[in-house]
């Protein structure tokens, strides 16, 4: 356990180191003033920068321009297509039903819940498969249930990595005629991206290279959204809040990096999973991987490795690893630091050892065999010690 | 060697993590979750708090160590809050801080610990752990006032040899001082007092809503008169005088304190304080420090609260008892309570007291 200078930083789920030519992009708009709102030459010419990031990410993502709603990150665009759809829908067509998967983001899962303890919104949980795959025939017949305001189904899971049908979820939400999220914020620049038939989805640009804080709605123009926040009515009416033209350049530039390099970064992604997956299989031959182990983009985010070693504690194994220099994760971080057992292998069957037992390992595009080959230096002492540390269990017997 | 440091959150833990990094050693925050809420909007919790929690890790920030904090609150909840609920309703005293010290942090984040290749577990108690012929021995800290030799007292030699108690040579005035020089932010933080489980300290309603309510009668000892009624036997505890709430003053006028709680008939028997004084004291499950006493009776000092005042006796093993027997009597000891006992400064060893009784005067000497 010395101490550690070179980190092995294999937590890119969580945040991905930010592109330098973001970086670039936020230091030159930041050093220029202006609202984007103001009326005068500096703020037309902050607006500009605004507008023409948005007609970028908009190129990129095959939407018009008027489909980009940015907001303040992930979570906050996830809110506003739950309760601002939600919203719209109940007072439209009096549809009370919140249609989500077992295995939602938390930004998703949360205001479900909440719609449904404070808003009248009857929350309906889709339940997944062991490999964590939506169970499309459930989704149906709860669509013929009628009444349902709003679906949200993520397009890859931030946990064990599976990715969800999710063109044909939109085909059914479709013909139900309810409008359609999906949180796409793990999937983009990881899979390939197609809009076509999703009425909304959210991305985020830390995920991508870009800052923290700055994120967006892409939102069918035609679909009535409530706002969540109420305010000078920057965004179509639909978000409130002074424009950050500087995270936006930003964001734009992610966008552009994520989506025209997703196929070499998938195939670079893959090679270091199948190493990684290899590696640990030698070492740990009864670890055993999460999520669904295909390689195909409709399958499996390519830069995705969650494993369960049976007889560790998953937070002890991140403490130890952590010791030895490795970033990573067992999850979906949490407030205070406090491991939760995962809601999301909960939802695919896994007991709560199992759950307990899980750790995330999240490639990204800087990610090299060395970072491979560095956590499985590392692996099997960390797996003896949590072995041995786990057998004093926390819990009662 | 390589430490973890328990951090509360509070000055002590801070400062003694920061002498275990300042004599060398390789040093891991971590903070003990102990009680929890559940889920959403829930903000019952009492030592671990979100702020200790947070005070914890700035401390770990400003020391350059690793930090972590770990879920010990199903343990906790099973091993110490069931236990108090437990002990509480079969009409005994426990001392839950003592238990914790026992089964949590000198057990489950000690044999953790250990687990993971870590050597000892360095915690913010004011005691002295000495190397003696007979191994480590566990003294009384150098402040008197802040002495927890006595919470402490229950560990036996193997969880002594894998502690670290920076704090005993020191005075409580000079740890706040030192907090303050290395610019630890926790250095005016109040001491914590109430149970860290009972988020606002009204124990009684706490039991109350976890033990089955059984009212009964309040009943004088001397007159053997139903003095008074009560709501359930759990809110009271041998020695209390407080909340009796009686019908009617008792009969030889002086006042009345709590000297038996009867589970099984749900019953508060109430009496005048020498009722209470008691000299002998059977103790269960004996724990030592080092080398256990034998039958023969060997010189102690006993002591029953956390700070409590020791009393001199003699103390032997009887079977697998341990009994004592006091110079002077003390008055409203419980069942469930601790008695430690010491040799000087030293700890010798623990119980749980399980019975008491009143030496019979001599002839002639009662006067």
């Amino acid at each position: 356990m010395a101490a550690v200078t070179e980190r092995t930083y294999l937590d890119h789920a969580a945040t991905a180191p930010m592109l330098p030519a973001a970086r670039e992009a936020w230091r030159a708009e930041s050093e220029q003033i202006g609202n984007p709102s103001s009326l005068h030459a500096s703020g037309r010419r902050a607006r500009r920068v605004v507008e023409e990031s948005r007609e970028q990410i908009a190129g990129l993502l095959g939407v018009r321009p008027s489909a980009v709603v940015f907001t303040g990150g992930g979570t906050e665009a996830d809110n506003l297509a739950l309760k601002g759809v939600y919203w719209a829908r109940r007072r439209a067509v009096g549809a009370r039903g919140v249609l989500v998967s077992a295995i939602e983001h938390h930004a998703v899962l949360d205001p479900a819940a909440w719609l449904a303890e404070h808003e009248g919104a009857e929350m309906r949980a889709l339940p997944v498969d062991r490999l964590g795959r939506i169970d499309v025939d459930s989704l149906g017949s709860e669509l013929a249930r009628g009444g349902v305001a709003v679906c949200s189904v993520m397009w890859a899971n931030n946990e064990v990595g599976t990715v969800q049908p999710v063109h044909q979820i939109a085909a059914l939400c479709r013909a139900a005629q309810v409008p359609f999220h999906t949180d796409a914020v793990q999937a983009l620049g990881q899979v390939p991206m197609d809009l076509t038939g999703i009425d909304a989805a959210t991305i985020s640009a830390h995920k991508i290279g870009g800052p923290v804080g700055v994120g967006a709605l892409v939102v069918d123009p035609r679909l009535a959204v409530t706002p969540v926040l109420h305010g000078g009515g920057q965004e179509r009416e639909v978000r409130s809040g002074t424009f950050d033209a500087a995270g936006i350049a930003a964001f734009a530039v992610a966008v552009e990096h994520a989506v025209s390099g997703q196929a070499a970064r998938a195939a670079h992604l893959l090679r270091l999973r199948r190493e990684l997956e290899r590696g640990i299989a030698r070492l740990v031959p009864d670890a055993v991987l999460n999520g669904d182990p295909g390689e195909a983009d409709t399958e499996r985010l390519p830069g995705n490795v969650h494993v369960s070693f049976p007889g560790c504690e998953g937070d002890l194994l991140l403490m130890l690893l952590d010791a030895a220099g490795v970033d990573c994760s067992t999850g979906s971080a949490c407030t205070s630091g406090i491991p939760e057992p995962s809601h999301v292998l909960l939802a695919m069957g896994a007991s709560l050892p199992w759950a307990r037992s899980s750790l995330r390992f999240s490639l990204g595009e800087t990610s090299t065999l060395a970072d491979v080959d560095a956590v499985l230096d590392a692996l099997p002492a960390a797996v003896d010690r949590a072995r041995r540390a786990g057998s004093v269990s926390l819990r009662p017997a | 060697m390589r430490v973890i440091a328990a951090l509360s959150g509070g000055v002590d833990s801070a400062v003694a993590a920061a002498r275990m990094v300042d004599a060398g050693h390789e040093v891991t925050g971590v903070h003990l979750a102990l009680s929890r809420s559940s889920a959403v909007g829930g903000r019952e919790r009492g030592c671990c708090t979100l702020d200790d929690a947070r005070d914890a890790r700035r401390a770990a920030d400003l020391l350059g160590i690793p930090f972590y904090v770990w879920d010990l609150s199903e343990r906790f909840a099973a091993e110490v809050i069931d236990d108090f609920v437990a002990e509480y309703a079969a009409g005994r005293t426990p001392n839950p801080c003592v238990r914790c010290n026992e089964r949590i942090k000198f057990s489950a984040v000690l044999d953790r610990a250990l687990g993971l290749g870590f050597d000892v577990v360095a915690t913010g108690h004011y005691a002295r752990l000495v190397p003696s012929p007979d191994g480590i021995a566990l003294h009384r800290a150098i402040d008197a006032d802040k002495d927890q030799a006595y919470v402490l007292g229950v560990l036996t030699a193997r969880q002594l040899a894998h502690a670290a108690f920076p704090l005993g040579d020191s005075l409580k005035d000079d740890v706040r001082e030192e907090a303050a020089s290395r610019g630890l932010a926790v250095a005016r933080k109040p001491d914590s007092t109430d149970l860290c489980f009972v988020s606002d300290g009204d124990t009684r309603a706490f039991l109350g809503t976890r033990i089955a309510v059984r009212p009964g009668a309040v009943v004088d000892a001397v007159s053997g008169a139903v003095v008074g009624a009560h709501s359930g036997v759990h809110g009271y505890t041998i020695g209390q005088r407080r909340g009796l709430d009686l019908s009617r003053p008792a009969a030889d006028g002086s006042p009345r304190y709590v000297v038996d709680v009867d589970v099984s008939s749900s019953t508060v028997v109430v009496g005048p304080a020498e009722m209470l004084d008691v000299d002998q004291v059977h103790g269960i499950r004996p724990t030592w420090t080092g080398s256990p006493l034998g039958a023969p009776p060997t010189p102690v000092t006993a002591q029953f609260r956390a700070h409590g005042e020791p009393i001199p006796g003699v103390a032997w093993v009887d079977g697998a008892e341990l009994a004592v027997s006091l110079e002077r009597p003390i008055r409203g000891l419980a069942a469930g309570q601790a008695v430690v006992l010491f040799d000087g400064t030293r700890v010798i060893g623990s119980a749980t007291v399980d019975r008491t009784a009143r030496r019979p005067a001599l002839a002639g000497a009662a006067r």
